[in-house]
């Protein structure tokens, strides 16, 4: 600002500066502000939403869509997939998902994933609504307390859930029948369970069955229970004839396991999860007293055995004691023949009481003794015999009786197995009935029967003569009074019968009569006020009472 | 053209309502009227550029959500699906309706791009003050005019959708937030092309208002 004072005072004098004028902004601006709002808050609110991002491996992407399949958590939509990759060995699928915030509690470290599918089986189905909706991810949160986000996935669902009250029992089976998993298991034909798991043993030799038991049945199950295969429909075609057992019509397709109390239990303790029975291949099995330890016996046949299978059983006196174990041919060198070696399993414990006598005073478990007792049982005649259980079919069954009068036989009380004598039975002995029976027919007189029966039918030919001559003509009068009479009859129905004449005149009456009924309704028809207000007398007249009585 | 007698260098100016040309009042701090219609006279829409850029930001903005966000919720049987524009497109493609899926993405996704692009090379020019296409760039601003009135098109189809699909459990329609967005766009694209004043394009570097 300073001031030259030279020449024309109004050259000198400075021009003031222009202000640019200041920019402010417009109102307008506030629109990008909100829409920079607005974007942020969306941002915002998905990362805050935004869950744990978890993997899920599964041996098939089966029904699974990028950003259609939900993950569920009891139902609740609780993420979605959002990549379906390979695994780098190719063997799996690795499904990634995108979970809820909320959700990051269900990843605990046990959790299970499986994916749902419709699932149909033979008296339960599930995931039906999935046939429409498409499959999703169900995932059920464990108990642990450890999260992780890495999860491999169960190709069925769990059997049982977490938290789902019961308990698994772990049965042993030489076979597991038709048992599909799922498969329920019964008590009295409840269902009160199914079965969650079932695989073959390391070894092979057996199978291990695990079952789940729903509370509150699973109180049920004691250490003395007895599980017994009750799969498919059980036929037993055997030496006590034929045998059908089913537990429910679901079982007999699916399969199916029964259990009960054995009835001679004596020890009823609960039992806990896990526990291990045996599954018994049926109910007759299961609930037989226990066996214990089986003896073997032999037996030397001399006869054909056509019919005896393994397994087949063998009786003692009439009771059950064992079975068949194998059946084998021999060969004699000296007689030139082909004996059948019958090896059978011999349960003492099943002769019950007769059992328990035995063993108070040692012979059951001193084999030298039994070895005894039996060449003394020999001696009073105890022999095997091949017999035929059921003819219709012609199974046999081995049995162990007393035969009276019995050829005497050695018993070698020093041979292990026992060899017990046999004696001929079964379908020889049949046979020798047979022969009998056919002796005695061939003794029958029948040229005497028939020479008496001929002279019975002389004697007959003349009383049916006698018959000829005098009844006969007694019947023909019968017959011609009865023609006359059916004569008269005749008369009456004829044309001109005046009862006829009697008929045709009531029929015509009756037909004016309802010509009358029917022009009544047909007035009625027309004028249905008539009913309440009578005929009009202007109105065609109709020759009944009708009217008049309705008025 | 370019030397074509501009109204403001012979002090005129013309009223934008009933195209009354006057003398143009020296004063410019205080506004004038037109002096038969009584509008407002501006020789030049006021902070033209400013308002078109916070319009045009404001839809490049909000372009974003309306594109990420499903803009429509269809329910059938068995289960519901959200879809954004993009995604509609392709199932309708997919579906076979190439012609649908053209238009609609033309009118939802061209048409917004289209118009940021255009706007935003308009407001650069003029800002630069070039003379460089300036016919070419006016025919331009004509076409962001025209294809502002399309740009609705998306917003009536998924009103028509919910409007129309409601059957209950076998189907149902529903907007959803993006097509709000969406809306924002077209609005703010609109507001942005109105406050472009096209006049600017022919102005000479040295009378930008």
């Amino acid at each position: 600002m300073s001031t030259d004072t030279a020449g024309d005072p109004r050259g000198e004098l400075p021009t003031p500066r222009v202000l640019r004028r200041r920019w402010v902004p417009s109102l307008v601006w506030l629109v990008p502000v909100i829409a920079v709002v607005l974007g942020a808050t969306l941002v915002i609110n998905a990362w805050r939403t935004a869950g744990p991002r978890v993997i899920i491996s599964f041996q098939t992407a089966q029904g699974l869509e990028v950003g259609k399949t939900l993950v569920k958590y009891r139902n609740v939509t609780i993420g979605h997939v959002t990549a379906i990759s390979l695994s780098s060995d190719h063997n799996s699928v690795l499904v990634s998902a995108e979970l809820l915030r909320t959700a990051t509690d269900v990843l605990t470290a046990d959790a299970r994933f499986w994916v749902v599918r419709p699932r149909i089986g033979i008296g339960w189905a599930s995931g039906l609504e999935t046939l429409i909706s498409g499959s999703y991810i169900a995932v059920e949160a464990g108990a642990a307390p450890a999260r992780k986000t890495e999860f491999i996935g169960l190709e069925t669902p769990p059997p049982a859930p977490h938290g789902l009250l019961g308990k698994s029992l772990v049965l042993h089976a030489r076979d597991v029948g038709s048992l599909a998993l799922d498969a329920p298991v019964f008590f009295r034909r409840f269902a009160v369970g199914h079965v969650i798991d079932r695989e073959l043993e390391a070894d092979g030799q057996s199978a291990r069955v695990v079952v789940f038991i729903d509370a509150p049945y699973d109180r049920l199950v004691t250490r003395a229970t007895r599980f017994w295969n009750s799969s498919g429909i059980d036929l037993t075609l055997g030496a006590d004839g034929l045998k059908l057992r089913t537990q429910s019509l679901a079982s007999v397709l699916a399969g199916g396991i029964a259990f009960e109390m054995a009835p001679t239990a004596q020890d009823v303790g609960p039992v806990t999860s896990g526990a291990e029975f045996t599954l018994f291949s049926d109910q007759a099995e299961a609930m037989a007293p226990p066996d214990g330890e089986p003896r073997y016996v032999r037996m030397r046949f001399t006869q054909s055995l056509r019919g005896l299978s393994v397994g087949a059983p063998v009786d003692f006196v009439g009771v059950n004691i064992g079975q068949v174990f194998s059946v084998d041919l021999d060969y004699d060198a000296q007689r030139q023949s082909f004996p059948v070696i019958v090896t059978a399993l011999i349960y003492p414990r099943r002769m019950g009481k007769a059992y328990e006598v035995l063993e108070q005073n040692g012979t059951a478990t001193n084999e030298d003794k039994m070895a005894r007792l039996v060449g003394r049982l020999v001696a009073r005649g105890l022999r095997a015999q091949a017999r035929t259980g059921n003819l219709l079919t012609g199974q046999l069954y081995i049995a162990l009786d007393f035969i009276p009068g019995a050829q005497p036989a050695r018993f070698a009380v020093d041979a292990r197995p026992l060899q017990i004598p046999t004696a001929p039975g079964g379908v020889q002995e049949l046979q020798q009935k047979l022969v009998s029976i056919v002796d005695k027919i061939d003794h029958l007189p029948i040229a005497d029967i028939g020479r008496h029966l001929d002279a019975d039918l002389v004697g007959l030919d003349g009383a049916l003569g006698g018959l000829r001559t005098e009844v006969l003509p007694a019947g023909t009068a019968a017959f011609r009074s009865l023609g006359k009479t059916l004569g008269t009859v005749d008369h009456a129905l004829a044309d001109d019968a005046p009862w006829r004449d009697n008929i045709d005149q009531t029929l015509v009456e009756a037909r004016s009569t309802l010509r009358s009924v029917r022009s009544l309704t047909d007035y009625l028809d027309r004028h249905p006020e008539a009913l309440l207000r009578g005929r009009h007398p202007s109105q065609s007249a109709v020759p009944t009472s009708g009217p008049q009585s309705a008025k | 053209m370019t030397t074509a007698v501009r109204a403001a260098d012979v002090g005129l100016i013309a009223c934008r309502i009933c195209g009354l040309v006057m003398q143009r009042v020296p004063v410019t701090s205080l506004p004038t009227a037109c002096a038969r219609c009584a509008a407002l006279l501006q020789a030049r829409l006021p902070r033209s550029g400013e308002r078109t850029l916070a319009w045009l930001i404001a839809g490049v903005i909000l372009y974003i959500p309306s594109n990420v966000l499903p803009v429509m919720y269809v329910s059938g049987v068995g289960g519901g699906e959200e879809s954004t524009i993009i995604a509609g497109v392709l199932s309708f493609w997919r579906a076979g309706s190439w012609d649908i899926a053209v238009l609609i993405f033309t009118a939802s996704v061209a048409v917004p791009a289209t118009k940021f692009l255009t706007l935003g090379t308009l407001l650069w020019t003029v800002h630069s003050g070039t003379s460089w296409a300036r016919r070419q760039r006016t025919a331009l601003y004509r076409l962001v005019e025209f294809i502002g009135y399309w740009s609705m098109l998306d917003v009536v189809v998924v009103a028509l959708t919910a409007a129309l699909l409601k059957f209950k459990a076998l189907g149902t329609a529903e907007p959803r937030l993006g097509i709000v967005f969406f809306c924002g766009v077209v609005v703010t694209t609109m507001m942005a092309a109105f406050s472009f004043d096209p006049r600017r394009i022919w102005d000479t570097p040295g009378d930008r208002a």
